[in-house]
């Protein structure tokens, strides 16, 4: 009896939360954008939630490019298949890691400070007060970390699987030994522009689209208590990267599934 | 008001991002947007294709000319039509062109090769949308492989 209660109370409240979240981002995105207004505070949110961001993006991205070409080489030369060195990393950045890595380093950067940010101006009033004075704070507040958040993870997926090419030429060429030219002549002849760099593109705005309307969400939402807003960017972060690789694996099925 | 310093970093990230976008389709993945220019289409029939694909290369001499744009299967004859897309530049092939498909090292991608025929007036030079008579089937292992073992039991 009383676990049936129990179990009706939690759909009950994720579905709840789920239509509180929808309206909020409703509310925040869909009125006629004030340019004037808002693009101070967007270039403000852009250079905290993007600028801020690229040097943890770059150095992983970095790493990561690195270890793929020192992981894939030692596989490879067992085959005498170490020109497939380029194609093998650039795919697998742009396919998968790219988008991936950056988002979860994404919300764990950029995302939990959102949801800290706005769920200490609830706790202590500051969403209140600009209601009081007749600013909304959906769309003074909310809507200009969205969109920062959606316009800059893209950006910096792209940059972290440059980056991480960057990488891979590095230690596969400079150091490993493949030639330069082989290098990126298969990687231009196995990467479709259509195929591999929009789809993993697409993955990116829609990782964006997902971690930035969790964590915007769980800081309005927030209980306006010290303890209520740790537990918030908790489940920020925790909330957005298990979507984010939850989404990753329904939209690689969708794209290179075949 | 946001500082002058803000808004060129701000600039600046979204200039890299921009520009890694940039890298990645031009540097990455060659030829994203146009192609190589523009191209003419040739036909040509095979009794097998082998492993080739779309986007195989065509090559003469090494050289790559274009690229498979597409293949399907004569609905009359049931055999595979290949359909080669050439660039525009490389229009001078005489009917007695032959072409056949090859392998790239040993257990390399396929790709067509293109045998250029010998131009003569008696020739006609291949038009778009040509077919191309003279052309040889993929290697295929195994019915080699059957052969040689049909004709050894055959020898005793």
């Amino acid at each position: 009896m009383e676990s049936i209660l129990r179990l009706g109370q939690s759909t009950v409240s994720v579905f709840s939360g789920l239509g509180r979240a929808v309206i909020m981002l409703m509310s925040a995105l869909l009125h006629v954008p004030n340019f004037k207004k808002g693009y101070p505070l967007l270039v403000k949110q852009l250079y905290a939630v993007g600028s801020l961001s690229l040097i943890i993006i770059v150095v992983s991205g970095g790493f990561i490019g690195m270890v793929l070409a020192l992981q894939g080489y030692t596989i490879l030369v067992d085959y005498g298949a170490e020109a497939s060195l380029g194609p093998m990393v650039a795919l697998s950045l742009l396919r998968e890691l790219g988008p991936v890595v950056a988002a979860l380093l994404f919300a764990g950067r950029a995302g939990s400070s959102l949801t800290a940010e706005i769920g200490l101006m609830k706790a202590t009033e500051q969403l209140s007060s600009m209601e009081m004075m007749a600013v909304d704070p959906l769309r003074r507040v909310i809507a200009p970390r969205f969109w920062a958040g959606f316009i800059a993870m893209p950006l910096l997926a792209a940059i972290f699987s440059m980056v991480g090419i960057l990488g891979a030429h590095l230690v596969g060429v400079d150091w490993l030994g493949v030639d330069s030219g082989t290098f990126w002549s298969m990687m231009q002849s196995q990467v479709e522009f259509g195929k591999d760099i929009m789809n993993g593109m697409i993955k990116s705005v829609v990782f964006a689209f997902v971690v930035t309307w969790i964590a915007v969400y769980k800081g309005y939402d927030c209980e306006p208590t010290s303890e209520g807003i740790s537990r918030a960017t908790t489940s920020t972060v925790v909330q957005s990267s298990l979507l984010v690789l939850g989404l990753d694996f329904v939209l690689t099925a969708l794209m290179f599934a075949r | 008001m946001v500082s002058k310093k803000v808004e060129f970093i701000v600039g600046l990230f979204v200039a890299l991002g921009l520009a890694a976008i940039l890298a990645l389709s031009l540097k990455v993945a060659d030829s994203g947007f146009s192609g190589n220019g523009t191209t003419y289409q040739l036909y040509a029939k095979f009794e097998n294709i082998g492993g080739l694909k779309v986007r195989s290369p065509i090559k003469v001499g090494g050289v790559v000319i274009g690229r498979v744009s597409d293949i399907s299967l004569d609905s009359e004859d049931f055999t595979p039509v290949v359909t080669l897309d050439i660039f525009e530049e490389y229009d001078n092939f005489s009917e007695a062109t032959s072409v056949s498909i090859l392998t790239s090292g040993l257990l390399g991608e396929q790709y067509l090769g293109l045998q250029p025929g010998f131009i003569d007036e008696s020739l006609e030079i291949l038009q778009p949308g040509d077919y191309i008579e003279d052309t040889k089937s993929a290697l295929v292992l195994e019915e080699l492989i059957g052969q040689f073992l049909f004709s050894q039991g055959s020898g005793d």
